[in-house]
């Protein structure tokens, strides 16, 4: 086992690798595109231009990534303690229903109490829903994966039946829908920015867990079950508490994510916050090697990917089904660089 | 047109029979192929990207070729490629196989869907069936009881691949390198090469259940085709503790369940349409919960797993 | 033994400038073109472009303005969030769009949000939406009355039906699907006073596996002709074609997938509404900001009659179809008794199609077997 002296040669080494995964992934990428009988270069160009090339475009990235900043930390944190959870997508539904309830619930409200509310509701909601799989886990050895993902599926078929049954609003007749949270309830755009506030909660809700993992006694403990869970047994570390705490934080992300989806795009929970928000943020989480603060570049990358998506099919009349492949290939290149951590002579120590 | 006297309630069990069948034999192919894998110690998670990867090669080879069943072995063969990617990146050190499953998982259903944007226009031939309702006057038995053949090869593959765990040296390895990858070592069993071949065979399987979605039932290529059918048979393989026995009576069982939902409504029952389509899941979630326990192995898991521990 | 770095934090910190500079120097170098003044026209889809119904129907009418020299983007698949604004004003940015087609119900609040923003690009939405005063004026909706289609079908359907039973698959229990069913099964009765329709509500707009399990259920309750609301009705007609009962299309032309079964189809014929529109840009006129139609202003039509539609089937559905053309026929004249035993068009009451009541119809005619909820 190689030891960095410093930790900013670990991150660098990280991110180096991380970044030569990604070079190698876009070559893979433009393989593929050769192969098919577009042309890699056009692409690239267009995936740059509509990510990346203009304010424009970077307003886009941005505003794509801040659902993924959330939903990533979901997948990330309970990482860290040697979980997947896959529950991304539930949490943000049952994030997303809550909030609506506690908007609902306060009808003369000032704006400000009511997005404290909701703010609050939506995390609650999420952090229950995969807290529930890590109680699962930690009480009942039920495995996390499958649980999240079942819970998932549970999540999306209660919100259909509230859409259409209890929550519903009657003047949404052609599309299920719960009620309104009230125009003045909605979150607005940052000023001067084309992007909702949404943005920053993701920033914030990232730098806050990458300094409880690695500043606070909590986020000691729980890597250290990350590490070896029978040493943090013997050493006392109460694992259940950490399992479900660490389930419950990253559930609150997502929660919230739904919120922002709610607060800041819909105004309402329909089907059209089952997007795959939860699901693409399992993939930054990974690619970010369940570092919260890589994720927020990771989600910028992941964010311009699926910005771009729109430029590459107008421009090259490829399908939209070309950045799910590009997602898949950079997915499993960072995972099959893995072991390469560690290697890379530059970033070694040497005698003096 | 023959003898079409409506059946009322009779319809009810008679399409829940018949849609056990037809929307079960997809989730026989992967649970099947998803139990050997599970058993040899790795989590196919991508199979959901496989099945949809088959379903589309078997149609645009059917389409290209006129025959379908060329289709289905072609869908197998992509199941196979796609299974040793997964076995290849989950053989290298520190790699972990369920973020592995979830990028074939996006990774097979972009491809098939890149892919397939020129085939789901056209009508590729389908796969025949078996007519057992030769016998009826009603057209609708007889519909009902049109069976594709495919379903009969799962229906001889589950206590096939029974017996093969338990039965042959084969079956041990497998067993072997699921329930403890030291031990088989020790016996001289290359526990790699094991895992390799089980999900390359689990891959072959899967896709040839994604050939069945596309070419019999419902028997169309696009991107809507599958619901997750692929997810929910690694938490089938669960709910039927890696016995491919009962693999297969759960698939029927998940089958049957998404078929009961058009049914009800025919004959009037319309409320609560959601919840229900939310049973197959809590119904899996509890069971996991009943049969795991925080300190003894689930009853069957294989031990390498992770899975109930 | 003291230990030094091989590579050193100088080092990278040049290292990452360096990049850096690259990158702002190829953003300083990219220039926008300007266009000249044309329509260019986007097109933004919520499915793919192949799907057999919706969208393709969408597409092919788009196809058609390609085909007259225009400039068209178009983009699938984009998914009913803020992605649709972003999509739409990375067309107009990127692409110098200045005709936008929104084809999906839920892109109108984005569409709204993105027409404030770009007063000179005009915004239309296809679908049932309703623009009021206060609302961007460069916005508007599109929608045509595909029930009075529907109804023809009902009349052919009447006609094959041997059993009197009629099938129906439907997404969700929403006004225009309700609408289409009640104007089916009120043509069939047209022609069979006792002709009942069973519907079954899949409960989202493209699910395959239900679709299909939706038509054999249907079959099984010996119903004999089937037609559908679904994104792509693909499926259903294929199934029916499978148990060899009858299937009347929707939103375009299916008659290739079931060529011994299929009567007739409800089609769009958008190629008029976007000949229009463009017709309007050009010529600098002010449009309308609700445009509706039916068979009359021929945005919708019917799918040529298929092999076993009857010749008196075909008589008396050509004749209908003169009356809707000349505007004598009205669909919703009382009485009209909805299928709980209410009535919900009185005796002497007459709703015409421009009625914009009818668009938020919730209840199911006499006949239908089938509930709105759920």
């Amino acid at each position: 086992m190689v030891v960095f002296a410093g930790k900013w040669h670990a991150a660098a080494n990280a991110a180096s690798i991380s970044a030569v995964a990604i070079v190698a992934s876009m070559a893979l990428f433009g393989v593929f595109l050769t192969l098919s009988g577009a042309n890699p270069f056009g692409v690239f160009e267009s995936i740059y231009r509509g990510a990346f090339g203009s304010w424009f475009a970077w307003q886009n990235t941005l505003q794509l990534a801040a659902p993924l900043m959330l939903t990533a930390l979901c997948t990330a944190l309970p990482a860290r303690l040697g979980m997947i959870v896959i529950g991304g997508e539930g949490a943000l539904i049952m994030g997303g229903i809550a909030a609506v309830a506690a908007a609902l619930a306060l009808p003369h409200a000032p704006a400000s109490s009511v997005i404290a509310a909701m703010m609050l509701a939506g995390m609650v909601a999420g952090g229950i829903w995969v807290g529930l799989a890590g109680a699962l886990r930690a009480y009942r050895g039920v495995n996390e994966t499958i649980s999240s993902l079942l819970l998932n599926y549970i999540a999306i078929a209660l919100m259909n039946h509230l859409v259409t049954g209890p929550m519903r609003d009657p003047e949404m007749v052609n599309r299920p829908s719960s009620w309104h949270i009230g125009d003045a309830n909605m979150i607005r755009s940052i000023p001067g920015m084309d992007v909702h506030w949404g943005l920053v909660f993701g920033l914030v809700a990232c730098v806050a867990a990458f300094v409880l993992m690695y500043s606070t006694v909590f986020g000691f403990a729980a890597r250290m079950v990350g590490g070896n869970v029978r040493a943090a047994r013997t050493a006392g570390l109460p694992v259940p508490m950490l399992t479900i705490t660490a389930c419950i934080i990253g559930g609150a992300a997502a929660g919230l994510a739904g919120m922002v989806e709610v607060a800041a795009v819909h105004g309402r929970v329909s089907s059209s916050l089952v997007v795959g928000y939860g699901y693409t943020g399992i993939l930054v989480a990974f690619i970010a090697r369940q570092n919260p603060l890589a994720i927020v570049p990771t989600a910028a990358l992941l964010g311009g990917i699926n910005a771009s998506s729109g430029l590459i099919q107008r421009t090259h009349d490829l399908p939209d089904a070309t950045v799910l492949v590009m997602q898949g290939i950079i997915f499993l290149m960072i995972l099959v660089s893995e072991p390469l951590f560690g290697r890379f002579a530059l970033f070694q120590r040497e005698p003096v | 047109m023959d003898n079409v006297i409506p059946l009322g309630w009779w319809g009810v069990p008679l399409a829940v029979l018949s849609g056990a069948i037809r929307a079960g034999t997809p989730f026989i192919f992967v649970s099947l192929g998803e139990c050997l894998t599970e058993k040899s110690g790795r989590i196919n998670l991508g199979l959901e990207g496989t099945l949809v990867m088959g379903a589309m090669s078997a149609y645009g080879i059917s389409y290209l070729t006129g025959s379908p069943w060329l289709g289905v072995l072609v869908a197998g063969a992509s199941g196979m490629v796609l299974g040793a990617l997964h076995a290849w990146a989950c053989s290298r050190p520190q790699v972990n196989d369920i973020a592995v499953g979830i990028a074939l998982m996006v990774f097979g259903t972009g491809l098939a869907f890149y892919l397939g944007k020129p085939f789901v226009q056209p009508q590729a031939p389908g796969l025949p069936a078996i007519d057992f309702g030769w016998w009826s006057n009603h057209s609708q038995v007889r519909a009902a009881l049109q069976v594709n053949a495919l379903f009969f090869v799962g229906l001889v593959l589950a206590p096939l691949m029974r017996w093969a765990l338990y039965n042959t040296r084969w079956g041990l390895a497998v067993r072997a390198a699921g329930d403890s990858a030291d031990a088989a070592q020790s016996l001289g069993y290359r526990v790699d090469r094991i895992r390799l071949i089980s999900t390359v065979i689990g891959g072959f399987l899967a896709g040839i259940g994604g050939a069945f979605l596309s070419l019999y039932f419902p028997g169309s290529w696009n991107e809507g085709l599958s619901s997750g059918q692929g997810l929910m048979a690694v938490a089938l393989v669960i709910f039927a503790r890696w016995d491919p026995i009962l693999c297969f009576l759960a698939s029927l069982l998940f089958g049957g369940a998404s078929a009961i939902g058009p049914a009800l409504q025919s004959v009037g029952i319309t409320s609560g349409y959601y919840l229900f389509n939310a049973a197959p899941y809590v119904l899996t979630l509890l069971l996991m919960v009943a049969t795991s326990s925080r300190r003894r192995l689930m009853k069957g898991t294989p031990g390498e797993l992770g899975v109930g521990k | 033994m003291t230990y030094r770095y091989k590579s050193s934090r100088r080092s990278f910190i040049r290292a990452a400038t360096a990049g850096a500079a690259g990158v702002l120097a190829y953003n300083w170098g990219v220039l926008n073109a300007n266009a000249a003044n044309e329509v260019i026209v986007g097109a933004l889809y919520v499915g793919p472009k192949t799907d057999y119904g919706w969208n393709q129907a969408h597409a092919e009418g788009v196809a058609t303005l390609k085909k007259a020299g225009i400039k068209v983007v178009e983009e699938e698949r984009v998914p009913e969030t803020i992605q649709v604004a972003k999509s739409m004003e990375s067309m107009i940015k990127l692409d110098k769009v200045n005709l936008i087609f929104a084809t999906s119900f839920g892109y109108w609040d984005q569409m709204l949000k993105t027409a404030e923003k770009f007063p000179n690009v005009q915004f239309l939405h296809a679908a049932p939406t309703v623009w009021k005063e206060g609302m961007p004026k460069n916005a508007g909706s599109y929608n045509g009355y595909i029930d009075e289609a529907q109804y023809i079908s009902g009349i052919v359907a009447g006609h094959a039906s041997k059993t009197g039973k009629l099938g129906f698959v439907g997404a969700k229990p929403y006004p225009a699907s309700l609408r289409n069913i009640n104007s089916f099964t009120l043509g069939a009765r047209a022609v069979n006073p006792k002709a009942t329709t069973q519907v079954i509500f899949t409960g989202d707009w493209v699910l395959p596996v239900k679709e299909a399990e939706a038509v054999n259920s249907l079959a099984d309750q010996g119903i004999d002709v089937v037609t559908c609301h679904v994104d792509s009705p693909k499926v259903v007609v294929e199934t029916a074609e499978k148990r060899g009962i009858f299937s009347c299309g929707y939103h375009m032309n299916q008659s290739v997938l079931a060529p011994k079964g299929y009567l007739t189809g409800a089609e769009w014929n958008w190629e008029k509404v976007y000949a229009d529109y463009v017709q309007w840009l050009r010529e600098g006129k002010q449009w309308p900001h609700l445009v509706r139609g039916g068979l009359k202003e021929r945005i919708v039509r019917n799918s040529p009659y298929g092999n076993a539609v009857s010749e008196k089937a075909r008589k008396q559905a050509d004749a209908v179809r003169n009356k809707f053309i000349t505007g004598d026929f009205v669909i919703y004249k009382g009485p009209i008794k909805d299928n709980t035993g209410k009535t919900v068009i009185a005796a002497g009451e007459s709703h015409g199609q421009t009625d914009v009541g009818l668009e938020s119809m919730n209840w199911l005619v006499d006949g239908v077997i089938g509930s709105t909820s759920g």
